[in-house]
């Protein structure tokens, strides 16, 4: 296969950023998308240029370090796929590609296609967890919590980290994301005692990083490679109303 | 060098109770006014830090990654095990000791061995706790499956995302520790020397990822849990960024670096597709117990799987290994592929390749059935392949997975080096020669939560504090010694990428150190490996600066390390001149194909010294002693 490929390239945090063109002649269908991109940089560091940055590690689908928005959707046009795990064979010879790093306030670019996504620890150290010491801990069986609970705690826990809802929502709202866990948590036995504090703190972390609000147009669950619900966010914003009337 | 193991006496089923009543405590007003270093957020790391802040201590913990729950613990599918004996089957503590002592094929040390096992109880508590929502049974409780290897169903699992669960656990107890300040995390942030003073570890040398400076970090004492070495081979199921780089440096600085050879093969993952090819993906071994393992009978078979009737396919791990079938231990199950594929009966393209089979399970259970237990695994293989395993088997072929091996360390998880501890995969000290399933995870918890947090105590109450600070001369030393390595990559300005030199080394080292070893092959590896080494720093070309974001200098330096190991691996290979879990030396075998242990020679474990880049290590042993488990030869059949 050969591919046009339109890739977002800025130097740095303080630089202006261009897209810039590129071919990609040598791309075999069973290549994924990042391994694609590695052909195309091998080809660029021959030549002596600089590669194009990425973000990436573990190219399993879990680790949520992989971006890109591709051709204007995070993680490219497969659903529930990151961009590591999605393959060249779902694109044609010939095709264009245009490829661009996420996009929102809260995430600026650091080099290319790199963001920084601090900001989502920084929510996560507000309250995304219980509270307790190693050792603290009853015998695991003294917390019976029924298959339906544990099954639905586990879908929502299941969420990466990748920041692609954000990436999708023209508010570059987080609150799928932070959702996420505040509804795992919530709906545990053992996440009651933080309950109301934990929402409450998330919450308030999220607008003080700068993402928007959410407008309930779900393009967060149309991207999510985990397929995370967005009932989660109607949840979040009921746990944070009952905390907020005391 | 001096290897005391530690281990303290009497019964095994005690030493851990007596050794935690023996050692010294620190003070709790005290714990703040130490600090500690941890390279590493995995779930060693993750689990060591958060623990050890919750108890008093500061730390520095730092991380490749943009963020902590990034780490490779990440991608462990399967489960972890622990002696719970919830589903009242059998086990028990000695059994889980006894069963890793044996898996390991008896290079492990089994005072640690029995210490794992019995923390591992604690472990699970720890993360229902924390809410990892961990498989449940309708009346609440938790669910458990066997895991190859056992014969008891003691693997706690969180669907095929284990790893991933326990580690945002770890991550949520982490980020605890940051908000209340006791942690100061480094995200993209490289380890890049660490610093001795008269003889003990006292800090390390940094660079900041992002902005290339190389900064100065002090401590009373350093923890390293950077995960294993896997990357050695550039092609592995580890994660892109893992390489060998702290643990080597550390090597250099005087720690002992302890069976390096020994490699995890594992059975399950997705053949290799192309040249392009830049990592392996594992399929859980869970699918190992619903799926059956098999090749065709006849060499050169390209009927399409589902024409192969049965009497003309070989389920051979069933044939051979009767009792355990599809169930054998991962060394075992890779060797068996590999031999198939010898033989010409491999299956796919090159031949490298056999079949597990769902057909049966399905027409057992049902497709909902298999596709609860299995959904995510099968969507994510026909995402790779463009095959569906519903429909047709997978094709599945051995790839390197985990290290054994690592930096050597007494009972107290501490190296030779005084102060310089090694948690998680990095160690070498609980699975010997071979790791069963669900064992890493477990041992990277066990260590992190309720082994150093203890035993780094001891370490701070019985040395007295020195004043420290980041102007000693030997921090000043380090830093420019790191700063000419960083300058040099960039200057040498060659013709080859860094990536086209960790591609040939990876293939040295498949060939000939990987499933199947002998002397004449290991030679060769250490024959070619210091001509590429050679060729590398004068001829690999790293472009961009080093005061921006380079991934290409990040590469340039772990390549540079796996360079240098690769040599000390096929050194250490050579020399174990026996076969035993992982390790198989094609000169040690049975007629039958099995493995061969020497037990007279080689039941220690081997801790290699640096010498100097071009003289020879020294090898050292560390005698390993059998008091519970009898030697045997392990049978799977």
């Amino acid at each position: 296969m050969k591919l046009k490929l339109h890739v977002w390239r800025q130097k740095d945090r303080d630089s202006e950023g261009q897209m810039v063109s590129y071919d990609a002649n040598h791309v075999s269908p069973d290549m994924s998308f990042l391994e694609m991109l590695d052909v195309v940089n091998q080809e660029l560091v021959e030549r002596g240029e600089e590669p194009i940055h990425f973000d990436h590690d573990c190219r399993e689908g879990i680790c949520g370090m992989c971006s890109l928005v591709i051709n204007g959707s995070p993680h490219g046009p497969e659903k529930s796929t990151t961009t590591c795990q999605l393959h060249m064979r779902k694109f044609n010879d010939g095709d264009e590609i245009y490829i661009e790093p996420w996009r929102a306030k809260a995430f600026p670019v650091i080099k290319d296609l790199m963001v920084d996504r601090s900001a989502l620890d920084r929510i996560i150290q507000e309250g995304g967890y219980i509270s307790v010491n190693t050792g603290n801990a009853p015998d695991a069986h003294a917390i019976p919590i029924g298959k339906p609970i544990a099954d639905e705690a586990f879908e929502a826990a299941a969420c990466i980290g990748c920041g692609a809802c954000i990436a999708s929502c023209k508010n570059a709202s987080a609150m799928l994301f932070v959702s996420a866990k505040v509804a795992q948590l919530a709906m545990l036995p053992q996440g009651q005692a933080e309950r109301k504090t934990r929402v409450q703190n998330m919450v308030n972390q999220m607008d003080e990083e700068g993402f928007g609000s959410c407008t309930n147009q779900s393009e967060c669950e149309a991207v999510c490679p985990k397929e995370i619900n967005v009932k989660y966010i109607a949840e979040m914003n009921k746990e944070y109303r009952k905390a907020s009337l005391g | 060098m001096k290897l005391e193991s530690k281990v303290p006496s009497g019964d095994v089923a005690q030493k851990w109770d007596k050794h935690r009543f023996e050692m010294k405590l620190v003070n709790p007003a005290n714990k703040r006014k130490f600090r500690v270093i941890v390279v590493g957020s995995g779930l060693a790391g993750a689990s060591a830090t958060a623990t050890m802040a919750e108890l008093g201590y500061d730390i520095d913990c730092f991380c490749y990654q943009d963020s902590p729950r990034r780490a490779h613990s990440i991608a462990a599918q399967g489960g972890i095990n622990a002696a719970k004996n919830y589903q009242n089957d059998g086990d028990s503590v000695y059994r889980l000791f006894y069963d890793t002592v044996k898996g390991g094929d008896f290079r492990s040390r089994e005072a640690n061995v029995y210490r794992l096992a019995q923390v591992s109880t604690n472990i699970i508590d720890q993360c229902v706790a924390q809410g990892v929502p961990f498989a449940r049974e309708y009346g609440g409780y938790l669910a458990n499956r066997s895991f190859g290897g056992a014969l008891v169903s003691r693997t706690f699992y969180a669907r095929g995302q284990t790893g991933q669960q326990l580690l945002l656990g770890a991550y949520g107890a982490l980020s605890r520790q940051i908000k209340a300040g006791k942690v100061n995390m480094h995200t993209r942030y490289e380890m890049m020397d660490l610093v001795l003073v008269d003889g003990h570890a006292k800090g390390i040398i940094a660079r900041n990822l992002l902005t290339g400076e190389i900064t100065r970090h002090v401590a009373d004492a350093v923890v390293l849990a950077t995960g294993g070495y896997g990357n050695v081979f550039y092609l592995s199921t580890n994660a892109m960024g893992c390489n060998v780089t702290a643990a080597y440096r550390a090597y250099k600085r005087g720690a002992g670096f302890a069976n390096p050879c020994y490699t995890q093969i594992h059975p399950t993952c997705i053949p290799v597709s192309g040249d392009h090819q830049s990592k392996l993906t594992l399929m859980s071994e869970s699918l190992r117990n619903d799926g059956r393992v098999w090749v065709p009978k006849m060499a050169g078979d390209e009927r399409r799987p589902r024409d192969i009737p049965e009497d003309e396919r070989d389920y051979y791990l069933e044939r051979r290994y009767p009792s355990f079938g599809n169930l054998v231990p991962r060394d075992v199950a890779s060797r068996a592929a590999k031999l198939e594929c010898d033989a010409g009966r491999g299956v796919g393209p090159g031949g490298r390749g056999v079949f597990l089979d769902f057909r049966d399970s399905i027409n057992r259970l049902g497709q909902q059935a298999v596709s609860e237990r299995y959904g995510n695994l099968f969507d994510m293989y026909e995402r790779i392949t463009d095959d569906n395993p519903y429909e047709t088997p997978m094709r599945i072929y051995p790839a390197v997975h985990y290290t054994m091996g690592g930096l050597w360390v007494d009972y107290n998880l501490m190296s030779n080096v005084p102060g310089l501890h090694v948690v998680g995969e990095a160690n070498f000290s609980d699975h010997g020669a071979n790791r069963l399933g669900a064992s890493a995870l477990m041992q990277g918890l066990a260590d992190g939560y309720f082994v150093l947090p203890y035993t780094i105590g001891q370490y701070f109450a019985s040395h007295n504090q020195v004043d420290i600070s980041t102007d000693h001369q030997a921090f000043r030393d380090a830093e420019a010694e790191t700063r000419e390595r960083v300058n040099k990559y960039l200057s040498i300005n060659g013709k080859r990428s860094v990536d086209s030199f960790h591609r040939e080394l990876g293939k040295i080292m498949w060939e000939n150190c990987g499933m199947a070893r002998n002397a004449e092959g290991m030679q060769k590896a250490i024959d070619e490996i210091p001509a590429l080494r050679e060729e590398f720093h004068e001829n690999v070309k790293v472009t961009g600066t080093g005061d921006n974001i380079n991934m290409e200098l990040e590469k340039a330096g772990r390549v540079a390390d796996f360079l240098e190991f690769g040599e000390l691996f096929a050194r250490d290979g050579i020399n174990r001149e026996e076969s035993c879990g992982g390790h198989f030396r094609e000169e040690y075998q049975t007629e039958e194909g099995e493995a061969v242990r020497n037990d007279e020679d080689f039941c220690h474990a081997a801790v290699w010294e640096f010498q100097g880049l071009d003289k020879v290590p020294l090898r050292h042993k560390e005698e390993l002693e059998f008091e519970n488990v009898k030697l045997a030869t392990r049978s799977y059949k």
